[in-house]
């Protein structure tokens, strides 16, 4: 093999503290390297041209570029390889900028380390072989994982653009947490009359397959061809029977069940309708309290139900949907803020959340739109808000900004002055975050317009006087404690991870960070790609996000899923498994360990052997360090290739 | 071009390509200083390491191992980091009775946003392998032995 090396100056970032005409000289005495050279830019137009000719002066068949992580530009340099007629796997990167240049300045230990690992990947280079994807069919299909504005978002522009949409939600409606405000900021313009629309639009469209009350039971395939379970969870009514006409909510006499939909706020009947505007609009049993699920007694819904659609006896179904790509839209949860016992840890009912407070406002709420404080039924005053309530607090763990609750407090006082003219909102905050288009605006509204006292620290304890809540802080500013008389306490609890978010990303195998918020390919620039080929983010399921944001992810993981569609085949991966039929002894243990089930046993001649299926295997190379034979060899990650890298550094 | 004389060790890592790979890549972008020592080999999972390669690698002539995988249960490929904590373990273990200081290897788990968790574990490591020096050459038919031996217990 002839190899040619080509050492990056990446401008400064590299050539800074690694000298590169040094490295190229040194690889220069490596076995196989018949060229090398250093470059300004090696990524860059002018960069990939000077590989070209190289490659063609020098007849090249190997290529060894020395610059950045392979995780940033390794697809692009393979691409300049082929544009010169070579096989992109006869390719290798150093990665000296990430794991050399940005670690430490000093220009001598960084130039020696640069050269061994450009002659790392040369020793790995010499074992590289060609190797050629598969082309296979994609099915145009895609399945969306969650009905918030982000995945409703996302499904509606891939059925728009032509694409059959399966839409899975784990609630009985769509419209996740946006369903539930009242009016959104910076607008204050009526969240269901921006969100009901699409929800509909949702229910309509003839290339959306909606799931509701529904979850993923488990993940097969790959990119272009998933096979996914999906779990239609028992709702006791026949859905397809079901017009959601309310007369047996209206008629069930049960009515203590947990009204998650308000929050808690109120309770609600054993058969509901989570709200007028639900998609679909069905009724569910909850069997914890329903007389006949629990005691065999009333049954009334099913007399006075007039489609006969209730069903007792209904069990959890399994239905198969198969897609070619999946957008995870599982959006987020609240902080369980009752950890903080300053704040009375859930002992005073007139402490609530912030999501309360919003069906508190709301005119579909349950006291339909009237701020009454749960204790009393009263109307409230005074009205302090407290900011940060399970954000920015290593203390409970979570450290990180949910970024949208500064805005929503500020809402929620001019909501406040609104709903009572007369009444004082207090806001006790850390700093204001406002960083959107007409955002920081619409805080200084809240503050000079309507009038709401902004105090900047952190609370210390509330305790109970009489009737009242008395909360009592620092004001920072003034360097002053500060006691204020509240009669109801709204505390904007931060975002966390939706529950079971964790779990979904195993059987997607997709990352999550350490608070359990989906990983995103890249910060930059893979915002809504992950690091599985064909399945993407949107909204608050990847971290906090407001509806902009969430809704302008949802049309680019659209966008992505639609643009991976365009095309009618996808070429497979060809860094796969392959068993070597004349060392393999059959012992089968490849076939145990392989987590995907890619290997199967064959008769060979009436031997036992193990075969990888192509297009199942992900190139983890278990199966190869398992193998007591060496018989299963990953490809472009062989055995030989990586003792060759070892062999490199330590005997020279 | 040998380590610097005097300056560095030969310390080798295999670090899996979604998660630690990527954290050390995050070490670089927020420009964690880290000693010079380490060169690193990528594989597709820490499940991918066969304990006879940090045999050989340390029979080669590295004074030090580093294993670094996906935090256990976050694995890229669902289970491979447990494959090689099993693994690994069993290496930790059977490295003395070869002559080797069970200190010149480590495995841990970095994910890709750890950063400075890398900063931190390469740092630690490296100043582990320089109390302990360079490592004493086990060569020729000791060597062959010594891997035979190996062969047969993993
Ligand atoms: C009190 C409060 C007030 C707010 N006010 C505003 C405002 O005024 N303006 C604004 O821009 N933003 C506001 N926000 C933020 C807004 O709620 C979010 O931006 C938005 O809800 C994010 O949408 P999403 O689709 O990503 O997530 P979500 O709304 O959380 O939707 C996720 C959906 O996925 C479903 N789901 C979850 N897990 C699964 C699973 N495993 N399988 C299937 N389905 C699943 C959920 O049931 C839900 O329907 C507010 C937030 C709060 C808490
Ligand atoms: S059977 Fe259950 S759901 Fe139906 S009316 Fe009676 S309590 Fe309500
Ligand atoms: S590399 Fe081996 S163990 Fe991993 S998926 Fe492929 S066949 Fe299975």
């Amino acid at each position: 093999m002839k190899i040619g090396v080509f050492v990056c100056h990446c401008g400064t970032n590299i050539e800074g503290t690694v000298d590169t005409a040094a490295v190229a000289a040194a690889s220069r005495e490596f076995p196989g390297v018949v060229f090398a050279t250093d470059t300004m830019y090696a990524c860059s137009e002018p960069g990939q041209d000077g590989i070209i000719e190289a490659i063609k002066e020098h007849k090249l068949d190997g290529v060894v570029v020395a610059s950045c992580t392979p995780r940033m530009h390794e697809p692009t340099f393979r691409r300049t390889l082929e544009r010169a007629g070579l096989n992109r796997y006869l390719f290798e990167m150093a990665n000296i900028r990430e794991h050399v240049s940005w670690i430490g300045k000093d220009r001598e230990a960084n130039t020696n380390k640069s050269a061994d690992l450009v002659r790392m990947a040369a020793a790995k280079l010499l074992k590289n072989r060609p190797l050629f994807s598969k082309q296979f069919p994609v099915n145009k299909s895609v399945m969306v994982v969650g009905g918030g504005v982000a995945g409703i978002q996302a499904a509606l522009d891939c059925a728009n653009g032509g694409l059959k949409v399966v839409l899975v939600e784990k609630d009985t409606t769509i419209g996740g947490k946006m369903a539930k405000l009242d009016k959104t900021f910076p607008t204050v313009d009526c969240s269901s009359c921006v969100l009901g629309p699409l929800m509909v639009d949702v229910a309509q469209h003839p290339n959306i397959n909606l799931h509701a009350y529904s979850e993923i039971e488990e993940v097969n395939g790959y990119v272009g061809n998933f096979e996914i379970k999906v779990k239609k969870k028992a709702s006791y009514v026949d859905w397809d029977a079901c017009t959601g006409c309310g007369l047996c909510v209206e008629k069930c006499p049960s009515r203590k069940a947990t009204d998650f939909f308000n929050e808690k706020l109120a309770t609600t009947k054993a058969i509901n309708i989570p709200f007028p505007q639900a998609i679909p609009k069905k009724a569910k049993i909850d069997p914890d309290f329903c007389m006949k699920i629990q005691k065999d007694k009333c049954g009334v819904c099913a007399k006075v139900c007039p489609s006969e659609a209730i069903d007792f006896t209904q069990k959890d179904e399994f239905i198969t949907e198969n897609v070619g790509a999946v957008v995870a839209a599982t959006g987020f949860d609240l902080f369980d803020w009752t950890v903080y016992g300053q704040y009375g840890g859930g002992k005073y009912p007139d402490v609530i959340t912030s999501l309360q407070y919003e069906r508190m406002l709301s005119a579909s709420g349950p006291s339909e739109g009237h701020i009454k404080r749960p204790s009393d039924g009263k109307e409230p005053k005074n009205v302090v808000f407290i900011q940060c309530v399970g954000s920015r607090d290593k203390s409970v763990g979570r450290p990180y900004c949910s970024g949208f609750c500064c805005m929503y407090t500020a809402k929620q006082t001019i909501l406040t002055k609104d709903h009572i003219p007369d009444s004082q909102s207090h806001v006790f905050y850390m700093d204001i975050r406002s960083p959107g288009k007409l955002y920081d605006e619409f805080t200084r509204r809240a503050m000079e317009e309507y009038g709401a006292n902004y105090i900047r620290g952190r609370v210390s304890m509330i305790y109970p006087k009489g009737d009242n809540l008395v909360v009592r802080g620092a004001d920072t500013l003034m360097g002053a404690q500060v006691e204020i008389d509240a009669d109801l306490v709204v505390l904007a609890v931060g975002a966390e991870a939706s529950v079971g978010a964790t779990d979904l990303a195993k059987k997607l195998r997709i990352s999550y960070d350490a608070y359990g918020f989906f990983m995103e390919g890249h910060p930059k620039l893979k915002p809504v790609e992950t690091n599985t080929a064909g399945v993407y983010l949107a909204g608050a399921c990847q971290g906090p996000k407001d509806i902009p944001a969430s809704v302008a992810q949802g049309s680019a993981a659209a966008s992505k899923v639609l643009g991976l569609f365009s095309q009618d085949m996808l070429a497979s991966d060809p860094q796969v498994s392959v068993v070597d039929i004349k060392r393999c002894i059959g012992c089968g243990k490849c076939i145990q360990t392989c987590p995907f089930g890619a290997i199967k046993e064959i008769d060979f001649r009436g031997m036992k052997k193990a075969d990888v299926i192509e297009t199942i295997c992900q190139g983890c190379g278990i199966c190869t360090s398992t193998c007591p034979q060496g018989a299963v060899q990953l490809q472009h990650f062989t055995d030989n290739q990586i003792l060759a890298e070892v062999n490199a550094i330590c005997r020279f | 071009m040998p380590i610097l004389e005097g300056k560095e060790l030969r310390i080798v890592g295999f670090l899996c390509n979604w998660c630690s790979y990527g954290g050390a890549d995050t070490a670089g972008v927020g420009r964690f200083k880290q000693p010079t020592d380490l060169r690193v080999i990528k594989v597709p999972c820490s499940g991918r390491i066969d304990p006879l390669f940090i045999v050989k690698t340390l029979l080669a002539g590295a004074d030090g191992v580093l294993v670094s995988g996906c935090h256990p249960r976050d694995c890229h490929y669902t289970e491979g980091n447990f494959y090689a904590r099993r693994r690994l373990e069993m290496l930790k273990r059977f490295l003395p009775i070869m002559g080797i200081d069970a200190k010149r290897f480590e495995y841990t788990w970095v994910s890709a946003s750890e950063g400075q968790r890398w900063q931190e574990v390469v740092t630690k490591f490296t100043e582990q392998i320089h109390e302990l020096g360079a490592a004493p050459k086990i060569v020729g038919a000791e060597a062959e032995e010594t891997l035979k031996l190996m062969e047969a217990a993993l």
